[in-house]
């Protein structure tokens, strides 16, 4: 691995601003800096959101997966709960669909042009970010730990070699993937 | 060198080249990629220059320094490529009101800004409550196989379709 240029911070600045770039590009050029696009998801009438989400998916975790197995990479799973995870993703929910836009996809839409994601958006993402911060001591014991996973990944769940759940896991959502477009969604 | 000026790609390519972009974070800088906590982030500096070094006692920016790092770089260059692409199709313009919004809601700015800053909120709120986003679950976790992402992600469909449904069926 190399762990010189991990721990070079002014090199990982420019990486983030290049990866961040090259990220802000695809999400424009894919369509999904437009509020109507991600609406149109919730909406369900336009699956670019999806479509964009789960080829992404499928080609990083060959990808990753296999990095891991040459040693060139390491997986940094985040824990979770069901009073983390599950709470704040169905709040994150309510937030991405009223917004129209979610963290990563409004820097492109700011990039875009939409000032309704500058103006409204980001100051909104930024207050909520600092609400939690306020509250985070309270909530940490209250309601983040409740039902903790004992363990971060599926293959670790099923005491299997991360290769049984990558291959299958692929094939799944690839034959998804020609479904919908067989479906002409 | 047509692909760079042109409007859309297919999703499948956009989306393959964000599987390959996340290939070459994991290689060159040990990270997933990720957007939500650079916010935390941001809000932390924010607090800081109006409040002082206090706000670095608070247990959750002890955890996420209020700083520059690696995922904060990341939106910002989003914020950049997104724009160079926008420019080079001719894609940027300056505008309030997208037409989903407005076909529902009226053209008025001040409304659609009201309650862009109201989901935002929302949104930042429950992307730090769930520990990610769409890009740190819901592709880097995901890809990952971690339990947490593929949990977060459905969690953030299932709230964003009904909330979607209830103010474009419902209300609007």
């Amino acid at each position: 691995m190399l762990t010189k240029l991990h721990t070079n911070k002014g090199s990982q600045l420019v990486l983030g601003l290049a990866a961040g770039f090259a990220f802000g590009f695809l999400l424009e050029k894919g369509g999904v800096a437009r509020y109507d696009v991600i609406v149109g998801q919730l909406l369900l009438y336009d699956f670019t959101v999806v479509k964009i989400m789960l080829s992404a998916v499928v080609t990083g975790m060959l990808g990753v997966h296999l990095l891991r197995s040459l040693g060139l990479a390491r997986l940094h799973p985040k824990p979770g709960s069901w009073g983390s995870t599950a709470v704040g993703g169905l709040i994150f929910g309510l937030g991405f669909a009223t917004l129209g836009y979610c963290p990563g996809t409004i820097a492109a839409a700011v990039g875009q042009g939409w000032l309704d994601a500058l103006a409204g958006g980001l100051a909104g993402i930024l207050i909520g970010a600092g609400i939690f911060a306020a509250m985070y001591p309270r909530l940490r014991t209250a309601v983040l730990a409740k039902g903790e996973f004992k363990v971060k990944t599926f293959p670790e769940l099923l005491k299997v070699d991360p290769w049984v759940i990558v291959v299958p896991a692929a094939g799944l959502l690839i034959a998804f993937l020609y479904w919908m477009e067989s479906r002409g969604l | 060198m047509e692909w760079l000026t042109m409007t859309r790609w297919s999703p499948y390519a956009a989306g393959i080249g964000i599987g390959i972009l996340s290939w070459l974070t994991f290689v060159l800088s040990d990270k997933p990629i990720g957007c939500s906590t650079a916010f935390a982030r941001t809000s932390g500096m924010i607090e800081r220059l109006l409040r002082g070094n206090k706000v670095l006692e608070k247990a959750y920016y002890k955890e996420f320094a209020p700083r520059i790092d690696w995922e904060w770089m990341l939106v910002f260059g989003i914020v950049l490529g997104a724009f160079t692409s926008a420019k080079l199709s001719g894609q940027f313009k300056l505008d309030w009101v997208p037409s989903v919004w407005a076909a529902a809601f009226g053209p008025q700015p001040l409304t659609r800004v009201v309650v862009a800053l109201l989901g935002g909120i929302l949104l930042g709120f429950g992307a730090r409550w769930a520990g990610g986003c769409t890009s740190g679950h819901g592709i880097s976790g995901t890809l990952q196989l971690a339990v947490s992402s593929w949990l977060a992600a459905i969690c953030f469909f299932i709230g964003g379709i009904a909330a979607a449904f209830f103010i474009f069926r419902v209300l609007g």
